[in-house]
């Protein structure tokens, strides 16, 4: 395996982006951000993957647009998931495996307030039992949350205090859309939106888009002083089917964990879009106490789907870049209800060190 | 057409976009939305021997083929459920209601579905519901209304096995997703310009290429296109093609021609009607004008130009629009 590194990351999240779906003034100085992380040109890009999906944008070919932002003379190397950043980033990482280019940017954007999220993303369930009852994604996470209420797995009152420390954390992050922390008490003391759901438990709908730039061996070490080196990458997923599954489980998640280097992890971004869907993750992941979760405030302070997954690996190594960390977890979901579950492992030492 | 939203920076419009899914079933599936059609809920049998409702096509373990059908009764109990305060368009309920998972009597997995009920207070774990069939069924999943709470005292229907099962082959699904769809900043520009009768495109600051409609950064290079270039409503046809197909929504006759007009001055061609000539007459190169509208007509719109019609001018040579086909 080649040691590749995550050496640049920039983003953006807004409650209503005031533009085109298609995101390309977005994208514009996202890249810039990156070019300036690495002193890069775009045609230091060997590889590049995007994802976006046409259903959030309302319109054909969205991505194609997108690529504008690159500029395409000379023809650059690239290609599309309609799948959130992190899995953009995978299909880079076994591009640069391949041995056929040793750098990679990713990108992905989307405009989510364009339409009805919740039911657009029904669009995504089994087309012949699920999606002509229109499940929308705030229900199935409130079949999933009261699964778990049922079983004795946790309360209210555990839900509430991941939305509030993620509330608090993310006073400090300037992309959330929606900040700031009071108590369990007060949060608990709001009304009950989509029983057992709080607002505070569900993330908010959320534009943006995100860039990830990925590096092998030396050309990581040129452009980066302490690059978060990809130490793991899994990902797996579970049945659609929402009553073949213990709900309250995450079955992928645990596998994926499974299959990750995660001794010793002191970060982990988790992309739980609700709040009980963390608790999930770190049973599903055996993340203990001792490891800082969301210090971003993670996606119940801003979500913007397609790159809310990525985001956290971008936070992740921010971690690692800064010091703070020497080994941290970032974690992407998809699907509903925890379906599809990805991590990554990001360390201050690569595998060769 | 668009129009200025609350965000004074662009202009949005609602868009619908619509699409009737049309999808084979196959024989499991098939088997299942026949019996709903008939008024009985199909399990299956996987190889844990467990009654899964829908039936899996394929047995989670073996992977196998599923071929063991069990009819399952159309009452059954809730295994969670969630409050459903603000319906969207196309749920099986136009009122707040519960979304549930229900367990069929028989059966050992649950089925996703709306409850119908007036509260949160009207619905706990563990309610006995049976099916509200709908009156008119098709072999869909919405032949099922939804569920609604047993009445004390009721039990469930008996389970009566069928002897032939006339499979459905194939359901459509009708999807429909409305949006407001809002243009960048530039290509407000361009149509607000269009609403004054001028044709706005922009060039890039590093390759000097004129893009109209513009776009927000060169495709080129990748550079974000600032200044702003007025076009004349005159071009060249690089490319066109002659419409034969009558299609849903056509507002012209058949045979007509749509072509690439590169505006005198644009780097890049864009696609609008040529009339005011026979179809058969329509070439390359051929000079081309706008023809607008009466302006009591504009708006914020290319349709502003009607078409475009032939100048008379000379064809121009091949060389002055090579690059652009």
């Amino acid at each position: 395996m080649r040691d590749v590194a995550v050496v640049g990351f920039a983003q953006r999240q807004m409650a209503e982006f005031d533009g085109s779906p298609t995101c390309v003034e977005l994208l514009v100085p996202l890249f810039a951000e990156c070019y300036e992380q690495t002193g890069w040109t775009r045609r230091d890009v060997g590889f590049w993957c995007s994802g976006s999906s046409d259903y959030l944008a309302g319109r054909s070919f969205s991505f194609v647009s997108a690529v504008d932002a690159i500029g395409v003379i000379p023809p650059v190397n690239e290609s599309h998931v309609e799948m959130d950043l992190a899995w953009a980033m995978y299909e880079a990482w076994l591009k640069i495996q391949t041995g056929e280019v040793d750098t990679a940017l990713v990108y992905a954007f989307g405009k989510s307030s364009a339409g009805v999220l919740r039911r657009t993303l029904s669009l995504q369930l089994d087309p012949y039992t699920m999606t002509p009852l229109w499940p929308d994604t705030v229900s199935l996470a409130g079949l999933q949350a009261r699964a778990g209420i049922d079983a004795g797995l946790w309360d209210e009152r555990a839900m509430a205090e991941v939305a509030n420390r993620s509330l608090t954390d993310a006073e400090k992050n300037e992309y959330a859309i929606r900040k700031g922390g009071s108590s369990v008490e007060e949060l608990l003391a709001r009304p009950v939106y989509a029983d057992p759901l709080r607002k505070h438990d569900c993330a908010p709908v959320t534009d943006g888009a995100a860039a990830l730039v990925l590096a092998a061996g030396d050309k990581a070490r040129e452009v980066c002083e302490r690059p978060a080196w990809i130490r793991s990458l899994t990902h797996f997923v579970d049945p659609m089917s929402m009553g073949t599954r213990d709900l309250t489980r995450a079955p992928s998640a645990q596998r994926a964990g499974a299959g990750a280097d995660l001794d010793g992890v002191e970060v982990a971004e988790l992309h739980a879009p609700f709040s009980h869907q963390e608790l999930i993750l770190r049973t599903e992941l055996g993340l203990g106490d001792d490891v800082r979760i969301n210090p971003s405030g993670g996606a119940l302070a801003s979500n913007p789907m397609f790159s809310a997954g990525g985001i956290r690996v971008g936070e992740a190594a921010k971690r690692i870049w800064s010091g703070e960390a020497s080994k941290a977890l970032g974690h992407a979901t998809s699907g509903p209800a925890l379906q599809q579950n990805l991590v990554c492992v990001l360390a201050s030492e690569g595998t060769d060190d | 057409m668009f129009y200025f939203c609350a965000m004074p920076r662009t202009l949005s419009a609602p868009v619908t976009v619509a699409f009737d899914y049309t999808r084979s079933t196959g024989p499991v599936l098939g088997r299942f939305l026949a019996g709903l059609r008939d008024g009985v809920v199909m399990g299956g049998r996987t190889s844990e021997g467990k009654v899964v409702v829908p039936p899996p096509e394929f047995d989670p373990v073996t992977h196998a083929a599923l071929e063991d059908f069990v009819e399952v009764a159309d009452t059954g109990t809730v295994t969670s459920w969630t409050w459903v305060p603000e319906p969207v368009n196309g749920q099986p309920l136009d009122r707040p209601f519960a979304f549930a998972l229900v367990t069929l009597d028989g059966a050992d997995a649950p089925l996703l579905h709306a409850l119908d009920v007036d509260s949160p207070a009207d619905v706990e774990t563990g309610l006995r519901v049976r099916v509200r069939w709908r009156a008119e069924r098709t072999g869909d999943i919405t032949d099922i209304e939804c569920f609604e709470p047993l009445p004390e005292g009721e039990s469930g229907s008996t389970v009566q096995a069928r002897e032939t099962v006339d499979p459905v082959t194939g359901i459509v699904v009708p999807i429909e997703l409305d949006y407001l769809y809002a243009a960048s900043p530039e290509e407000s520009l361009f149509y607000t310009s269009l609403s004054e009768g001028k044709l706005v495109g922009q060039r890039c600051p590093s390759c000097g290429k004129v893009y109209i409609p513009p776009r927000s950064a060169c495709p080129a290079d990748g550079t974000p296109t600032a200044e702003e270039v007025e076009l004349p409503d005159t071009g060249t046809v690089t490319t066109f093609c002659v419409v034969n197909v009558p299609f849903l929504g056509q507002r012209i006759t058949p045979p007509y021609v749509s072509a690439y007009i590169l505006l005198d001055g644009a780097d890049i061609a864009f696609l609008h009607l040529i009339l005011d000539i026979p179809a058969e007459e329509v070439r390359m190169g051929m000079r081309v004008k706008a023809v607008w509208k009466p302006r009591e007509e504009w708006g914020t719109t290319i349709e502003n130009i009607s078409h475009f019609a032939p100048t008379g001018e000379p064809d121009a040579d091949y060389e002055s629009y090579r690059v652009h086909l």
